[in-house]
């Protein structure tokens, strides 16, 4: 059923901390793993080894150069998933009944025995968390590993989304953001954690931990610039000479 | 977004059919037996084709039978559930109509109905999507019954009427586009805002998450129309509004006039749908930095 729970016992969830995500791509690649060989139609890729490669992913890190007013550019590696919203816009719009939010857990999941393709959930997420399977015709999209994390067959330590299970910088946490008592939660408060688009009005369960303040050596840009504009000495000289010859 | 051709045709022939049926079910023209039977064909050909064609983008549509049951939150289920009511309400009508010399006016306006309402669901398809700014605006379904009612007018051979809705629609689609290229600014997604970023400074693009495309980037980001937007929308204007007034006002009538005109309007409707799609904007792009 495509209505939206009225509310849920647990919001699962993702923190993704941008200050330590090296950009690695692991969870990318973990996630590929996990999901192509288990629950649902496998994430298929085409023309993987042709000029044109393009597959379907429930995970991708993006890259991008944040410019402050004053002082250098950083970088910052930025992941992104479903992002498991209470308001969820994608499951409303399914026509089928195949997309569903559970109230027990919050996550956001679609039943590919009831998907057509249609591809409107696609069109209704802002974060482009959704992807229609190329080969299988049905939508795709992170489950947060709903098949590891209630998994008693797996050891403990694994059962937790195969994202966060790979990091190898820790970047990302996983837990009940419903519960203001949880790690998660308390890692949102102390580091001031974001939500991604608030304007879209999705209310994401998944939140993302902004860089912390870089060092103010470079604040101004001073050793940036030039220590010297023209020669001096031997330099003179040399500067001199090669002009000349 | 991309402007999937099933779905422009979809979206097109259903608004002229539905259109049309919903004049014929109010009596205008008031027509019987063989006259009846080739407008009813004519309708019944646009609203069933286009509807035909609304299943050609579909990934696995062995489910689409499914896409009935969730009418209580989904805009794409109350279309699929009102456009088959609406065919099947106006279907004993035309009947009458074609075959007994009439039929009780009632049921020809709850025919009439059900069509604009039809039409009404599936420009709410679109305009709910609160991602695609330039869509989500009251004026998307004033646009898409304006089409249906002008271009079934138009087919209904009513020269009166489809030049006084034509002229309308001429305000609305001018109106739509102007109100429209300024929504993305007004709901203001940005990169900064979709990456949250913003607090720090202004973010751009340094490295894309892959090397080659993805249904995202083919689905949504869709820039082919932004380019040629001006010169769609003049051709779009002149085949679907100005040239069948012209056609309307200047000739003497009669089929062969009328019949020219529904051409030159199909023609500019596809142009004008084919720009609602291409030029709409999707916020996801902005993650691609596009």
């Amino acid at each position: 059923m495509t209505a939206l729970p009225q509310s849920c016992e647990k919001k699962l969830g993702l923190v993704i901390d941008l200050d330590t995500c090296v950009g690695c791509h692991a969870c990318v690649v973990n996630c590929k793993e996990w999901n192509t060989s288990n629950y649902g139609a496998p994430l298929s890729d085409t023309d993987a080894y042709g000029a044109d490669p393009s597959g379907t992913f429930l995970n991708r890190v993006h890259t991008y150069e944040v410019t402050p007013d004053v002082g250098v550019p950083q970088i910052v590696h930025f992941p992104k998933s479903c992002l498991h919203c209470d308001d969820a816009p994608c499951v409303t719009v399914c026509p089928t009944g195949a997309s569903f939010k559970r109230s027990e857990d919050g996550i956001v999941l679609v039943n590919e025995d009831d998907c057509m393709g249609c591809g409107l959930c696609a069109w209704a997420c802002p974060y482009g968390a959704r992807e229609l399977d190329a080969l299988a015709g049905v939508m795709k999209k992170c489950t947060l590993c709903v098949d590891r994390i209630y998994n008693e067959n797996l050891p403990e330590e694994d059962r937790i989304p195969a994202c966060v299970r790979t990091c190898p910088s820790g970047a990302r946490h996983f837990g009940d953001l419903g519960d203001p008592d949880s790690d998660v939660s308390k890692l949102v408060a102390d580091r001031s954690g974001v939500d991604l688009m608030p304007e879209m009005q999705t209310k994401p369960v998944n939140k993302y931990l902004p860089p912390r303040p870089k060092d103010t050596l470079l604040q101004d840009s001073a050793a940036l610039e030039l220590v010297a504009t023209e020669p001096k000495g031997f330099l003179a000289w040399l500067d001199k000479a090669l002009g000349a010859l | 977004m991309n402007p999937a051709p099933s779905v422009i045709v979809f979206s097109s022939l259903t608004g002229l059919g539905f259109g049309l049926l919903a004049w014929l079910g109010l009596g205008i023209p008031d027509v019987t037996g063989a006259a009846a039977f080739l407008m009813y064909a004519l309708g019944y050909g646009l609203a069933l084709g286009g509807l035909l064609a609304s299943t050609f983008h579909l990934g696995n549509p062995g489910n689409a039978r499914k896409a009935f049951s969730q009418w209580r939150t989904s805009w794409l289920s109350r279309e699929a559930i009102l456009a088959v009511a609406a065919l099947l309400i106006v279907a004993p009508y035309a009947f009458g109509r074609v075959f007994l010399g009439g039929a009780p006016a009632e049921l020809g306006w709850l025919g009439a109905l059900a069509c604009v309402a039809t039409v009404f669901t599936t420009a709410m398809i679109y305009a709910q999507l609160k991602t695609v700014p330039r869509w989500s605006t009251p004026m998307t379904p004033v646009l898409f019954l304006g089409y249906a009612v002008g271009g079934g007018a138009l087919l209904a051979g009513q020269a009166t009427l489809a030049t006084i809705l034509l002229a309308f629609l001429g305000v609305v689609q001018l109106g739509a586009w102007t109100l429209g290229d300024a929504r993305f600014a007004d709901v203001g997604s940005t990169l900064e805002t979709a990456t949250g970023l913003g607090a720090i400074g202004s973010v751009r693009q340094l490295e894309a998450p892959h090397s080659g495309t993805n249904y995202l980037l083919t689905e949504m980001a869709y820039q082919i129309g932004r380019k040629h937007a001006v010169k769609l929308r003049i051709i779009g204007f002149l085949f679907a509004i100005a040239l069948p007034l012209l056609i309307l006002q200047a000739t003497p009538g009669g089929l062969l006039w009328m019949a020219l005109a529904v051409v030159c309007h199909l023609v500019g409707v596809f142009a004008t749908r084919w720009l609602f799609f291409a030029e709409a904007k999707h916020v996801v792009a902005l993650y691609y930095g596009k």
